[in-house]
């Protein structure tokens, strides 16, 4: 083997896929009152959280799965699963960081994110989140100097339990589809920010979630307010060891523009994506929804999906505030047995909303990929507009893309464009590019990321070079 | 530099080289001419690596077994090929491709790599020599390029790698003459007595520009005569038809 395989032997595998071994606290196996009751308990939270979740459950009872999306999968046994995993050293809350379990540092470290003062990243506030619980929250000071709340969710329903009761639940209310109301019944922890009226959030702020107990489901539940003329930029990072087994991450994700406020919320999921058979692998069934509910004011999601078994959500935009906007921006990959259903939806109440959609999957291997989006212009949401984009590319012929989008116009003064391109990376592209000294890997890496290019240079420009290898791995192996 | 004995190339079943030979000296510029389906643009894409046929005999470059290197590892050893058909690569920027292309070179050649400024200067000193509009090179990698601006792009690159033998498969079909004036420019301004030249043509009036040292005519996957720059004139005059 020479070392440029070697190389590719190394990126082969999945990076963040140890486990960390490391004491549990658990919830009994299972879904039931007394576990819901048992995790509430355990976070000494309010009646009215409680309350929240009992009613969730109990309609849970009345909710069935939804079948409807394209990637099937086996029956998930609810009541086989674990709904709450903790490392036991946070159940006396350590005050500081210093008094955070060296294992739990060590993981992050290797996770290439560091939680210690001396090596923190630059001008990123981070929130981790370890299984069901909230870890560790850095440059929370100087946030809280100008007023930002950036915290657990957990702590926000202590510390801040009015601006929590007022908002959560307002954009996915108990009353939502299966997965989001199983998430409001049995959510464990997850970010809180509210950035107050006129302050323009001066660094990015990060939630990074890992999966490590088996068995066990991660149901984070974020909620992020950005009160008037408000600006906040907000990446969410994932992973997870790599298990036979199918883990289920159903989060809930609630975002709240007032007036001229404006959040950007960015995704990379990395989650383990199964082995090369398709063995394994999470299914990150997520929820996620923001709603620009004042004048002007603007939600932006960027999503980079790379890793998961099964991916299936659908960020989206409820444009009810006059001239808000709302955009998506989204980049899936799926390769080896990787399924994914993703897209967004627009929802245009207010007048002069404007939404925009620019989506580019990549499919390879035995994968399949579809798009499915919504624009939906309602009667009153009168000279507003829409501009949907939506690539594919094909690499290799075992794969499959689908669009599917959902295109509803209700006044005469609105409209539509959208636009659909299928593509595929040709055996003559490639011989092309290594004609010019390029290797296979480097040469698909180049041709994806020009494709993805309108995608990736709305991330912030931290994470953008990140992503741009995070692509080009998720591809490794699937040309020659 | 490089040696061609016996080789054949079948691509399923079909047999399209047949026992070719050739030997290219450094300095050396050769010729080869031939008809539509003679085996000139199998020839050449055996050469860059391109996959997809059955090869039997031997092909040398710097006395090294051409077959045991891959397509790039090819490129970085400095074999170019001017491609018949340059290749469009929506969203990737012609300046990056070029920079991307010309580093991974320089790296495997053990040289420092080029950056940004040191690269820009570069591309805008080629770029200028070939004519070539450099606000293409903030474009897309040939798209929406004119046939003949994409076989400038192919010339510029050449110049850009400063390969050791350079392939030119059919680079003036398609060019009216002041592109052909150009192209040829840009070939003889990188001959030298080390850098070789392996040119396919249909047509003898490229070699008005670019002198060739040797002339074959390749009939039926075989070279059947072998010559001076006379040879392309005594071709162009019979037709192949009549060749034989």
């Amino acid at each position: 083997m020479n070392t440029r395989e070697k190389d590719i032997e190394n990126l082969k595998d999945y990076k963040y896929g140890f486990s960390t071994d490391i004491e549990n606290i658990r919830a009994p196996k299972g879904l039931n009152e007394d576990v819901i009751k048992f995790i509430s308990n355990i976070k000494k939270e309010p009646k009215w959280m409680l309350d929240f979740r009992l009613k969730s459950f109990k309609r849970l009872q009345n909710l069935k799965e939804p079948d409807w999306q394209k990637p099937k999968y086996p029956k998930i046994d609810y009541q086989d699963l674990y709904y709450y995993s903790a490392p036991k050293s946070m159940s006396d809350k350590p005050k500081s960081l210093d008094e955070l379990d060296p294992k739990l540092l060590e993981t992050y470290k290797k996770l290439g994110i560091p939680l210690q003062e001396q090596a923190r990243l630059n001008g990123i506030a981070i929130d981790a989140v370890f299984d069901s619980v909230s870890v560790a929250t850095t440059f929370k000071d100087e946030l809280t100097k100008q007023g930002i709340i950036f915290c657990s969710m957990s702590e926000a329903i202590q510390k801040h339990p009015d601006l929590v009761k007022k908002y959560l639940g307002t954009v996915i209310p108990t009353t939502d589809h299966f997965f989001a109301t199983l998430n409001s019944a049995v959510f464990t922890d997850g970010s809180f920010v509210y950035i107050p009226e006129g302050v323009r959030c001066p660094m990015e702020l990060s939630t990074y979630f890992r999966i490590n107990a088996s068995q066990t489901g991660q149901f984070e539940r974020t909620l992020i307010i950005a009160d008037k003329g408000s600006y906040v930029s907000y990446l969410e990072g994932c992973t997870a060891p790599m298990r036979d087994e199918n883990q289920l991450h159903a989060a809930n994700v609630e975002l709240i523009a007032l007036d001229d406020a404006e959040i950007k919320y960015s995704t990379v999921q990395n989650w383990y994506p199964g082995d090369e058979n398709g063995k394994g692998g999470i299914y990150n069934f997520v929820t996620k929804r923001g709603l620009c509910k004042g004048r002007n004011s603007k939600i932006s999601w960027t999503q980079v999906e790379t890793g998961s078994a099964i991916t299936w959500k659908y960020p989206s935009c409820i444009l009810k505030g006059d001239n808000s906007i709302g955009e998506f921006y989204s980049i899936a990959i799926t390769n080896n047995h990787q399924k994914a259903d993703t897209g967004t939806k627009m929802i245009h109440l207010g007048k002069n909303t404007k939404s925009k959609i620019i989506s580019k999957g990549i499919s390879a291997g035995f994968s399949d990929m579809t798009y499915r989006g919504l624009v939906d212009i309602n009667p009153k949401a009168k000279n507003s507009s829409n501009y949907t984009q939506c690539d594919s590319l094909l690499m290799g012929n075992k794969c499959g893309a689908h669009t599917v989008p959902y295109i509803k116009n209700k006044n005469f003064n609105s409209n539509i464009a959208h636009e659909a391109t299928t593509s595929k990376i040709s055996e003559e592209q490639l011989h092309y590019c290594q004609q010019r000294g390029l290797n296979s890997e480097e040469a698909v890496g180049l041709i994806v990321n020009g494709f993805c290019k309108e995608v990736l240079q709305q991330l912030p420009m931290e994470f953008a070079v990140e992503a741009q290898k995070l692509v080009g791995i998720s591809l490794e192996g699937s040309v020659g | 530099m490089l040696k061609i004995n016996n080789l054949n190339a079948n691509i399923e079943d079909k047999s399209i080289l047949k026992d070719f030979s050739l030997n290219i000296n450094p300095g050396e510029v050769h010729a080869i001419m031939g008809p539509n389906g003679s085996g000139k643009s199998t020839l050449s894409n055996i050469l860059s690596g391109k996959k997809g046929y059955e090869i039997s005999g031997e092909v040398l470059f710097e006395n090294k077994n051409l077959f045991e290197l891959e397509t790039e590892e090819r490129a970085h050893k400095g074999i170019f090929l001017a491609f018949q058909y340059p290749l469009e690569i929506p969203g990737v920027n012609t300046n990056i491709f070029l920079k991307t292309s010309l580093n991974a070179i320089r790296k495997a050649r053990g040289e420092k790599e080029l950056d940004a400024i040191e690269f820009l200067k570069l591309v805008k000193e080629k770029a200028k020599e070939l004519k070539f509009d450099e606000e293409k090179l903030n474009r897309q990698l040939n798209v929406g390029f004119s046939g003949g601006e994409k076989k400038k792009n192919e010339i510029l690159q050449m110049s850009m790698l400063s390969p050791k033998l350079s392939i030119l498969d059919e680079t003036d079909s398609g060019l009216d003459i002041d592109a052909l004036k150009v192209v040829s420019d840009g070939v003889n301004t990188l001959r030298n007595k080390d850098n070789s030249f392996l040119i396919i043509t249909h047509y003898q009036r490229l070699l008005d520009y670019i002198k060739p040292d040797f002339v074959h005519v390749l009939m039926n996957g075989k070279i059947i005569k072998s010559g001076g720059p006379e040879l392309a004139l005594e071709l162009e005059k019979k037709g192949y038809e009549n060749f034989n």
